[in-house]
């Protein structure tokens, strides 16, 4: 390698090592190598199960396996993946069960359309319901009007 | 007036599903590789001398090493528990010598390992070392010990979350191996 | 012997229950007034047996005796006295043990608080509730004795499992069980109302105290709960959809929708059926949320050990009754006259909205929670429904009611005159939207989520702060009203406390060594040291951590890292600097440093700003909910002082 060379290459170095560096002298280190790629790690991992835990997601988890899961993970991203890449990776080896966020399809269209669907019914029978209030202060029915006349009767 | 049933009604359908729900275990993920083509690999042998430059023979193994034949490959691990309570029910098995099992050690060391073989048996045809767990994920192994039938073409048939027991292999894998071997 | 004698007490109270369930019933519908006047005894009867049932258990506990398998599982010598002592509920048995305390404490308050009722409705209630009591004392006695002897005695027990060794133990379950039992009240009385076949606005103004009561404990135990979640587990979050706490959470709707159901069928004599219908819901989903934590269907951090078999008991108890007061239900709601008819644009209709809204919430949580069990069994596979389902679906619906929170109260019954309301509520409307635009800058950066958030909390505050001030002007209101705009106006406390921590929260996980520091939220965080440090049954690794703004040091945390004699799995204690618009949230991580060498740790540091809001909010629903209920009760006394005068 020539002089220049070899200059270019150590302060290249040199800028790189102090690029990654803390910015005041005492000020700590990020944990994580690149942030950038944690950060998108975490948005991901909150949409994963962890599989060996009681309820708990891939974000938080300490157990073995999802350390193991968020290091493949890591190494997707930093491959390029898109997060749905990362996603239909995880999927395609522990199933549906491993997303937090069930996927839409025809087993769970109940699911995603539920709510909606009991809240257009019960806005309906909102509607219906207000409807028939609006005149019941009306006339009471013939069996009713017995039944008052009876009373009324008994009274006096 | 009957609108005034549909909350039972609600109710009991959901009370169907509640005890049917009593039967299953919320925690046991099927796997989704079943019916696929087993991932591919090419892993140290557990018996080879990690130090021997890479290339040599038998030194490694990968499953299209299998082709052609009816397999089974178990994960197992020398600090899981329950791989000694299924161990000897493996152990019988390849005294029957109907199928090769490949054993896969997983996030293990070869120390701890082969002194775990030598003291409870060596049921395997041989055993891969899957240091990092990474082999592990591509199979969706998520507790150990976990098996996989595999078949002539290399396609999953069956995975066994937890222990192999006499029971399951009785009725579950020997015949499966004797359909896949016809 | 106390064992024995704390178990002779539970069949001798499920006996009591037995009797306190069927003779009271019978004697109501058959006008036997011998029967009917069994009820008050029988129901404190049962509540002294209760009493000293758990007065023994709690004994077994603090002496530490380990030959009560249940104390050997659960509890330890070096555990702490108060810990010992709330471990009586930290496991299944002991919480069901609570859980009888709790309904026969209510009873007997209805026993005692029940004079003025006419006393064949007192007597279905107290034996509605004594057969409910009856089931769970049975559950107990068979399948979840907590008295059961070890023999031979452990010589020490296996520990409070380390996560509930804390204060939120001692008060988080009870204040959770007086609000699910609470509801049991507001089932009896829906139940004696179906049974005697009598639905009418005294009904509801009866039933209407107890319930708020109730739905009061519901609101701080789920709180309490959140709030224990978030500085005990470690990573700073305070909600997470979990099956148990959406058991908890379901109810809660239910039974707001019930208290403003309530609020109508007092006033205007409508809704009835809507307002048993809910009483019965309520309750329900709290036998529901029971069985989910007990029976292993649902996977969870909160549930306890499994056992199927528990299960089928629990599931056979629902069915019975939440099936027969359902098919009471379908059988007697017919019958039940139908009340004041009510304009498009009245109060009426508003709070069918808020009802409609409220139920269709609480039936997608539980459709969120229940669906992997509905798609396993099945046999479609497993799925999981996590915190993203739950949020997209929840948070839309929760918008609209937002809204109408500030609409509501202006609205008159009957028949509501919208121009008016529109006229009086146009300054709200301003002052939210420019809340909405221009708040966010002042904090941080933009979001619609943020503006939106901060506009219907603005929207809310404004508009009830303009109506206390309209309404003072005809004099001083009473409690109910006060109430009613306390519990909103946390609402509104909550909703911007939620949106701020949720918009702004800043997580920073670094590497520290002595002396190193970490910038956040405007804050310096520098690590001191870590010292090791015993406690009375660990060992802890225990940060000083300095916090320090603008160069002065505002305070000295110590979170630690603790190893338990009794587990494997390290425990962290955050240490949180609390403040009004903000929190300072630090928690170790895991030692980098080599054995021997200067510390290095991985610390995660939270700037949460806004989020003590997020229970400020829930004490103020909760003390808007005390103040509606004791205005029953003023009343009560002042209708017995007349009474009295008028006697004299």
């Amino acid at each position: 390698m020539s002089r220049a060379g070899f200059v270019l290459s150590l302060s290249l170095a040199l800028a790189l090592q102090l690029a990654s560096a803390p910015a005041r002298a005492n000020e700590a280190a990020p944990l994580a190598d690149d942030p950038v790629v944690e950060q998108r790690l975490l948005v991901i991992a909150e949409e994963v199960r962890c599989l060996v835990c009681q309820n708990e997601s891939l974000a938080g988890s300490r157990a073995d396996l999802a350390q193991d899961l968020r290091r493949e993970i890591r190494s997707l991203i930093k491959q390029g993946k898109t997060d749905k890449e990362v996603m239909d990776f995880l999927v395609s080896r522990y199933g549906d069960y491993v997303r937090y966020r069930p996927p839409v399809k025809p087993s769970t269209w109940l699911l995603w359309g539920g709510p909606f669907v009991l809240l257009a019914a019960g806005l309906a029978a909102l509607v219906l319901f207000v409807r028939r209030r609006r005149g019941t202060s009306a006339a009471l029915s013939p069996e009713e009007q017995r039944e008052a006349a009876a009373l009324l009767g008994e009274k006096s | 007036m009957k609108r005034f049933l549909i909350p039972l009604a609600l109710f009991m359908v959901l009370a169907v599903f509640l005890a049917l729900g009593l039967n299953r275990n919320p925690s046991e993920v099927p796997s989704p590789l079943v019916g696929k083509p087993a991932p591919m690999f090419t892993l140290p042998r557990l018996d080879a001398d990690p130090q021997a430059p890479a290339g040599t023979a038998n030194a490694s193994f990968s499953p299209k090493d299998m082709a052609g034949k009816v397999w089974l490959l178990n994960v197992w691990a020398s600090w899981c528990v329950s791989c000694r309570v299924e161990h000897p029910v493996l152990v019988d098995f390849a005294k029957l010598n109907i199928a090769p099992l490949i054993g896969l050690d997983y996030k293990d060391q070869r120390a701890d390992a082969k002194g775990w073989l030598a003291k409870f048996g060596d049921p395997y045809t041989l055993s891969v070392v899957d240091a990092d767990g990474r082999v592990g994920i591509d199979y969706g192994v998520y507790g150990v010990p976990e098996t996989y039938v595999i078949d002539k073409a290399g396609l999953i048939r069956f995975k066994q979350i937890g222990p192999v027991t006499n029971e399951i292999l009785q009725t579950k894998i020997l015949p499966l191996i004797k359909e896949l071997q016809r | 012997m106390t064992p024995e004698l704390g178990q002779l007490a539970l069949i001798l109270a499920f006996l009591v229950a037995l009797i306190q369930g069927v003779l009271p019933i019978v004697g109501a519908h058959r006008g036997h007034a011998g029967w009917i006047a069994l009820a008050r005894p029988a129901a404190q009867t049962q509540f002294a047996l209760i009493l000293f049932s758990f007065a023994c258990l709690m004994q077994a506990f603090v002496a530490n005796d380990f030959s009560v398998a249940y104390v050997a599982g659960h509890s330890n010598s070096k555990l702490p006295t108060m810990y010992r002592a709330s471990a009586v509920w930290g496991g299944h048995e002991g919480s069901l043990l609570l859980w009888v305390l709790m309904l026969s404490g209510w009873t007997l308050a209805v026993s005692l608080f029940s004079r003025q009722l006419p006393q064949a409705m007192v007597a279905r209630v107290i034996g509605v509730l004594g057969l409910v009591s009856a089931g769970f004392l049975m559950f107990m006695l068979f399948t979840s004795d907590p008295f059961d002897r070890l023999l031979p005695a452990a010589a020490d027990g296996q520990d409070l499992n380390p996560l509930l060794q804390d204060p939120g133990l001692v008060f988080h379950p009870p204040m959770l069980y007086m609000g699910y039992v609470g509801f049991s009240v507001a089932f009896a009385f829906a139940i004696a109302a179906l049974l005697a076949g009598r639905l009418d606005a005294a009904w509801a103004r009866w039933s209407r105290p107890w319930t708020t009561v109730a739905w009061v404990f519901l609101t701080l135990g789920i709180a309490l709960g959140s709030y224990w979640a978030y500085y005990e587990l470690g990573w700073g979050g305070w909600w997470f959809w979990d099956p148990v706490e959406n058991a908890s959470f379901t109810p809660w709707l239910v039974g707001t929708a019930l208290i403003h159901s309530l609020a109508v069928t007092e006033k205007r004599g409508s809704f009835k059926n809507w307002t048993v219908l809910l009483a019965i819901c309520a309750f329900s989903l709290s036998l529901l949320g029971t069985f989910l934590v007990r029976s292993g269907v649902l996977t969870s951090v909160h549930a306890f050990a499994a056992d199927p078999k528990r299960g089928v008991f629990i599931l056979l108890f629902l069915t019975v009754v939440i099936g027969g007061s359902l098919a009471l239900f379908a059988w007697r709601a017919p019958k039940v006259s139908m009340g004041g008819a009510f304009g498009v644009v009245s109060r009426e209709t508003l709070l069918l909205i808020n009802n409609v809204l409220l139920m269709v919430a609480a039936a997608s949580v539980l459709l969120g929670t229940l669906y992997p069990l509905l798609i396993d069994a099945l046999g479609l596979g497993k799925l999981s429904v996590g915190p993203p389902y739950f949020n997209s679906v929840f948070m839309p619906l929760m918008l609209p009611l937002l809204f109408l929170i500030a609409v509501g109260p202006l609205a008159r019954w009957k028949q509501a005159d919208a121009r008016d309301m529109a006229q009086r509520l146009r300054l709200a409307a301003v002052l939210a939207v420019i809340a909405g635009i221009g708040l966010p800058f002042l904090i941080g950066a933009w979001t619609p989520l943020v503006a939106l958030g901060l506009l219907l909390a603005v929207w809310i505050f404004a508009s009830t702060a303009f109506q206390i001030r309209e309404r003072l002007k005809s004099g001083w209101p009473p409690r109910s009203f006060w109430g009613m705009h306390a519990a909103h106006f946390g609402i509104a406390v909550f909703v911007v406390g939620v949106t701020l921590v949720k918009g702004y929260e800043v997580e920073k996980d670094v590497r520290m060594a002595v002396g190193e520091t970490v910038e956040i939220g405007g804050y310096t965080v520098k690590l001191l040291g870590v010292n090791q440090v015993p406690g009375p049954n660990y060992v802890a690794q225990r940060g000083d951590v300095e916090l320090s703004k603008g160069g002065q040091v505002r305070a000295v945390l110590h979170p630690e890292k603790r190893n338990y004699f009794s587990s494997q799995m390290p425990m962290t204690e955050t240490a949180i600097d609390s403040g009004f618009t903000r929190d300072l949230y630090v928690s170790l991580g895991e030692p980098l440093n080599a054995p021997g060498a200067a510390p290095v740790w991985s610390v995660r540091v939270y700037y949460k700003p806004f989020i003590v809001w997020i229970w400020g909010g829930c004490l103020f629903m909760a003390l808007g909910g005390a103040l509606a209920a004791s205005d029953r009760r003023y009343r009560l006394k002042v209708k017995q002082q007349a009474l009295q005068g008028a006697a004299a």
